[in-house]
This record gives structure tokens, C-alpha cells and sequence, in this order.
């Protein structure tokens, strides 16, 4: 960054003659057996740490993101063979008179049908829209949330905090399964309705939209708490005690302090639960009607009822790259607020 | 330090060491439908062969035949449908059943056997594990009271506009299976079910469009426990599915009974196969497991469960009176000669087919 002010680097220090694993190892063993070898290792890994330190993160994007966005991305320019597997392969050697060439067949029709046919853009839109919708639900209901837990009394903190992180150690199928107890007809919440006298009719919320927004509030509301209260727990509470002071409505303090503070967690919130939630497939194919039309159950339908991995890999690849836009905007945002910062 | 790195290597080598002492025994890796064996089956054939039997079940074809044409499904033994089956021996999925290993082939009832020939000349890859029908489930006392006439044995009852909507208050389920409910419409629209013809399969949008505003829920497997709770009072579903939902409610206790009816304008017929993918890792195994199912003593505790018909001739002493006698199970010929087959549907068909149904289903 170039606005950012120079620092000198602090200077790598060596380790020194301090004694190390291998050492100790060495003295134990001989060079030459299993834990000999094991020492090597050690030794190495001591000498070069700090590229691996760097190296590891970029291994495992590598490994487990790049990797299989190339595969995915590779099959997208295929085309459907009834065979094992049910594609055919880019790259061929043909045969012809006595001549061997490497050909290459990219097929663009799949990204053309997902124009061309208005369901893939349909499906995507109401995607997003059921995201959005579901994201400002968990940032209303994880705010006031947050808000408490970080005004808690000390002690009572990491308690709140295992609260929230609890439901994880339960499978989340099974945890959106128990949604459908709660809320089919005969379910637990109608039961408790209808025996308070609210309603007198059993209300139909599953196979519905509204359904999806609770499934996804419930689901992915740790993710915005989680960063929310990280963002206030580091504010300073005299900032507000100050603006009440000054004659400011505690409302207002919240509005234009704390949640001006909380932005860069409010933002990290919203991205961890709009991106994946647009992706969603468990949470619409179990709580979700028939109408619920999203663009993971359409990937599903491609690749499971039309055997068209092809077709699918191509919605996976128009879906991630339409995802990478809000993260790259949030990064450019984060790059911007760490150069004020800096400079002041 | 190296204390703990010394113990952690130990703990380490023991593991390696020990993992082929646990490949050893015998494994059979089953993947069938959902709710379709007496579980007691597996547990006997265990005991008498000793071989393990890890059991996994899917509810739709789809689901199935994705893990096949992926290669390496680590399944013993499968049981597609038979229009899916034809197809995935075309694929090479299959290897061909060694007919050495399976004496109790003799106990086949060889008419069923030459009905699957269709999806599978020679009966080379496939046995017939269960067959049935596609028809409509219902909850007879919560039908009865909103129309005391209702036609329930009509396919009337579930894709005429005036007459589902009566129903539609108290639930209605179909089969998320799209080549279960169009074969069906086309059937009573008095064009081929097993039509591949694009200009016909749409034939079938707008009576499904237009009883799609009453269906609660497309789904394959939930549909036995909402109608044997109540939940729902009709569903187009499988004949054994609704049998087995028939016995559930009746085991709760319910005010009401679950009826299963084969339309009187016909329905459709399927078989679901045995088969043993071409890279089964423990082939013998499998076919032992076939050969297993395939004694008539065992087949008909499988189908005692899961009220479905199966293929064996010589099960039927050993079946319940209330299913060998059950005309839903085992039509009468009267009714067999108007149930119709569906054959395999290529990449053409099968993307208008499912293009046709995701617009039923979302509704646009």
C-alpha cells in the first residue's frame, strides 16, 4: 500500500545456539533409524519455518481451492457422454492418416444455455434476494444480540459465548430437520399457538419462504455474532458513557458509535452469511416449498436428474464468480480503512 | 519433547500395523432404497456367512445412478429401477452376475424375470428384487368427510383441478419423480406414458400446472410418515410405501386407515434390480448376498415388511395371506394388463422432462 507508512521490517532472528528438537532427538538415536530420519525432518523444518509459515496457506488455497475450481471449471467446457464418468474429456489424441494430433474441444454451450433459457438467471436472482432478505434478518436479530454479551458482566461472557457456539456440536442437518418438527402443521409451535388462543387455525410456514429465512437466521447466526461481538468487546464503553453525557439518546450513541465502531464486524457478519446462504441447498430442499426456486437445488437438478455435470460445473462457475465480487469490494474496503488508519 | 514425539511415532506404527488386521473381514457394502428391508434379513446373513454387512440407503434413482456414473461407488450391491438400470449397463456400469454363484436363481419366477427383459436382455446384470405400482395413498376418513364420493380409484382424484382443490386444505404429496408423474398424466390424456417426444411430454405441463397449486409438498421418502401420521390425506406414491405407511398408522393406533389404489385408467409398473457394479470391491460377497435374497424363506420376511411383490415363485408359502391375497400388491390380470412400463430417457428427453418439471414444481 502505498499509503501506508514506510516501517522498517523487524529483523529476522536466528534461533542461536540454543538446543533443538534435533538435538535432543540425536542423542537418543542413531542417524539412521526411523527416528533418525524423523530428526532430519525436524531439523529441516526448523531451518526453513519460515517459508513454510508462508508457504502453507498458499499450499492449502492450492490444494483445496484451486485445485478443484480447476476441475470444476475444465468440466464446465465439456459434454455429456452416457459413460464413466458421464463426460467426455477435453483433450484427445486423434488419430488421422498416420498423424497423431492433440486436440482440444472446448464447449461453449453451457454457459450459452444458461442464458439463453430465463430459469438459470431466475433462479439466481431469487437466490440472492432470499440471501439479502435472510442476511438483514440475522444482522437484526445478531445486533442487539451481540450488543448484549459484549455489556455482559465479565463471568458471565465466555458462558454467553458457548452459548452461541453450542448448537455446532450437533450435526446441522439435524438441527434444520428439527425445524421441520417445529413448525409443520401439527408442530410444536402451532400446538403452543393455537393452546395460548393466538390463532385458531394451525399457521403454514413450512414449504415456505418464510420457512427458509428462519432456517438461515437460525443456522447462520453464530457467523454474525461471532465477528459483531469480537468488534464490540474491543470498544471503549466511555465512548458511549461520553456521548449520553453529552446529551445524546442512548439510541442515537448505539447508531452513529457502536455500530460505526462494529462496522468492519457488521461487514465480515453479513459476508459470512449472504455468501454461503446464497449457495444454500440443505436449508431450501428440507424447509423450503416446492416454489422455492434457488440456484443450488437448480445445480442439483442438473447434475443429479439430467446427469448434465457438465451444465452444473458451468452454474457453479457463474455463481462463484458472481460471489467473488462482494469480497473483493469488501477487501478493497478493508484495504481503504487500513490506510486511514495507518496515517492517523 | 522427544519423549511425547517417541510415544506419538509408537501410536502411529500400532495403527499402521493394525489396519490390515482389520481389512480382513469380510465386507458386503450395500446401497438400497430407503424403508425397504426387514433389517432382521441382514443380521441372519451375517450370522450365517460372516460377513459384515454395512447398509445405505438412497431415495431416488438420481441419487444412485450420480454415485455409478462417478466410478468407484465402493457398493457391493445396488438396486436401480429398471428404465435406470438400462441405462447404466449401456454405460458399462454393471459387471455380469456369475450364475455359478447364485443356485437359488431357480427359485425366480421366470414371467417377472421376462418382463425386466426389456431393460436388460438375458437377464445378465440384473434380479428382480421388488416390483410394483405407482398409484394414489389415501387417508380414508379425512377424504370421506370433505367429499363422500370422492373417486378414489380414478387418477381424477388428483389431477382434475375441481376435484383436488377439495382435498387441498388437508395435504396433498406427489412424487418428487418426474418420470413417475408424467407417464402417469400422459396415460390418462390417452397418449403413449412412455412417450420420449418432446411435443407430447408437454402435453402433460398444463394438467400438472394446474394442480399444482394444491400440492403441499413434492418429496420421494417423506410422504410414508406424513399420511401414516395424518398429516397429509392423499399421495401419488409407491404401492409398498403406502402399505408400509397402512401398518403404521394402524401400529399408533390411528382413527384412521391409509388405503393404496391402482387407478382404474392404469399405472405404471416398475421392478428395482439387484445388481453388482462393474468395480464392486468384494464381487463374491455380493453375490452371496444376492443369493441370499434370492431364498424364498428370506425374500418374503423382506416383503412381509415392506408389503411390496417380489420376484420369487416360490416365496409366496412363506408370505403373509394379508399380501400374497392383496389385489394392490399382486393385481389381479385384469388389472396387470392396463399397468404400463417406462423405458430409459436419453439426454434429449431427459432435460426437457426435467426442464418441464422444475417449472411445475416453482410454478413459473
Amino acid at each position: 500500500m502505498s499509503g501506508q507508512p514506510a516501517q522498517t521490517p523487524a529483523p529476522y532472528v536466528s534461533p542461536g545456539p540454543q538446543t533443538t528438537a534435533f538435538e535432543v532427538l540425536e542423542r537418543t538415536t542413531s542417524a539412521f533409524s526411523f527416528y533418525g530420519v524423523l530428526a532430519r525432518f525436524v531439523q529441516w523444518l526448523e531451518r526453513s519455518g519460515r517459508t513454510l509459515v508462508i508457504a502453507l496457506p498458499f499450499l492449502w488455497l492450492g490444494l483445496f481451492f484451486l485445485a478443484p475450481f480447476l476441475i470444476v471449471l475444465k468440466l464446465s467446457f465439456s459434454e455429456t457422454v452416457l459413460a464413466v464418468p458421464p463426460y467426455a474429456p477435453l483433450v484427445a489424441w486423434l488419430e488421422e492418416n498416420g498423424l497423431s494430433y492433440l486436440t482440444v474441444r472446448l464447449n461453449l454451450s453451457n454457459y450459452l444455455l444458461l442464458f439463453e433459457d430465463s430459469l438459470y438467471v431466475r433462479a439466481f436472482l431469487n437466490s440472492l434476494r432470499i440471501s439479502a432478505v435472510a442476511t438483514f434478518l440475522t444482522l437484526c436479530v445478531a445486533l442487539p444480540l451481540a450488543n448484549a454479551m459484549s455489556r455482559a458482566p465479565e463471568r458471565w461472557r465466555a458462558l454467553l459465548l458457548m452459548m452461541v457456539i453450542l448448537p455446532f456440536w450437533t450435526s446441522f442437518l439435524i438441527r434444520v430437520y428439527a425445524w421441520i418438527g417445529i413448525l409443520k402443521p401439527e408442530g410444536i409451535l402451532n400446538a403452543v399457538l393455537i393452546g395460548l388462543g393466538v390463532i385458531s387455525e394451525p399457521l403454514t410456514i413450512l414449504n415456505t419462504d418464510i420457512a427458509v429465512y428462519i432456517g438461515i437466521v437460525y443456522s447462520y447466526l453464530p457467523f454474525m455474532v461471532l465477528p459483531i461481538y469480537a468488534s464490540f468487546e474491543k470498544m471503549d464503553p466511555s465512548l458511549i458513557e461520553a456521548a449520553v453525557d453529552l446529551g445524546s439518546p442512548p439510541i442515537k450513541a448505539f447508531w452513529t458509535i457502536t455500530v460505526r465502531i462494529a462496522l468492519p464486524g457488521i461487514i465480515a457478519g453479513c459476508l459470512l452469511v449472504f455468501i454461503p446462504a446464497a449457495g444454500e441447498f440443505v436449508i431450501p430442499d428440507l424447509l423450503g416449498g416446492s416454489e422455492t426456486l434457488m440456484i443450488g437445488r437448480t445445480l442439483w437438478l442438473e447434475f443429479f436428474n439430467n446427469r448434465d455435470w457438465p451444465l452444473a460445473s458451468a452454474v457453479a462457475i457463474v455463481l462463484l464468480a458472481a460471489l467473488t465480487v462482494p469480497i473483493v469490494l469488501f477487501q478493497r474496503h478493508q484495504a481503504r480503512r487500513g490506510g486511514t488508519d495507518g496515517a492517523s | 519433547m522427544a519423549k511425547w514425539v517417541r510415544l506419538l511415532l509408537g501410536l502411529a506404527l500400532v495403527m499402521v500395523l493394525a489396519s490390515p488386521l482389520f481389512a480382513k473381514e469380510q465386507v458386503v457394502r450395500v446401497y438400497n432404497w430407503s424403508d425397504y428391508i426387514d433389517e432382521t434379513v441382514l443380521d441372519d446373513f451375517t450370522r450365517e456367512t460372516g460377513i459384515k454387512v454395512v447398509y445405505d440407503v438412497y431415495d431416488s434413482n438420481e441419487i444412485l445412478e450420480t454415485k455409478l456414473l462417478t466410478g468407484k461407488s465402493g457398493y457391493d450391491v445396488v438396486f436401480p429401477s429398471g428404465n435406470f438400470l438400462s441405462r447404466q449397463i449401456k454405460a458399462g456400469v454393471f459387471q455380469k452376475l456369475d450364475r455359478a454363484q447364485l443356485p437359488n436363481w431357480k427359485n425366480l419366477d421366470p414371467q417377472i424375470m421376462k418382463r425386466v427383459e426389456g431393460y436388460d436382455p438375458g437377464n445378465l446384470y440384473g434380479v428382480v428384487y421388488m416390483w410394483g405400482t405407482t398409484g394414489i395413498a389415501y387417508n380414508d376418513k379425512l377424504v370421506k368427510a370433505r367429499m363422500a364420493d370422492a373417486p378414489v380409484n380414478s387418477w381424477s382424484l388428483v389431477f382434475d383441478p375441481a376435484i383436488i382443490k377439495t382435498f387441498a386444505d388437508c395435504g396433498i404429496f406427489m412424487l418428487d419423480a418426474p418420470d413417475e408423474m408424467v407417464p402417469a398424466v400422459l396415460n390418462i390424456l390417452g397418449e403413449n406414458p412412455d412417450s420420449k417426444d418432446p411435443k407430447v411430454l408437454a402435453k402433460a405441463e398444463p394438467v400438472l400446472m394446474g394442480v399444482r397449486p394444491y400440492v403441499r409438498k413434492f418429496h420421494s421418502s417423506e410422504t410414508i410418515n406424513a399420511i401414516a401420521n395424518g398429516d397429509i390425506c392423499l399421495a401419488v406414491m409407491w404401492s409398498g410405501d403406502a402399505g408400509i405407511a397402512a401398518s403404521r398408522a394402524e401400529e399408533a393406533g390411528k382413527d384412521f386407515k391409509v388405503h393404496f389404489s391402482i387407478p382404474k385408467e392404469g399405472a405404471q409398473m416398475w421392478f428395482d434390480l439387484m445388481a453388482i457394479p462393474k468395480d464392486a470391491p468384494n464381487s463374491q460377497a455380493a453375490h452371496a448376498f444376492i443369493n441370499f435374497l434370492m431364498r424364498p424363506e428370506i425374500i418374503a420376511r423382506a416383503s412381509n415388511v415392506v408389503t411390496y411383490a417380489n420376484a420369487n415363485a416360490a416365496a409366496k408359502p412363506f408370505m403373509n395371506k394379508e399380501i400374497v391375497d392383496n389385489p394392490v400388491v399382486y393385481p389381479p390380470p385384469d388389472v396387470q394388463a392396463k399397468l404400463f412400463v417406462i423405458t430409459p430417457f436419453d439426454q434429449a428427453s431427459q432435460r426437457t422432462l426435467t426442464r418441464l418439471w422444475q417449472k411445475v414444481k416453482s410454478g413459473r
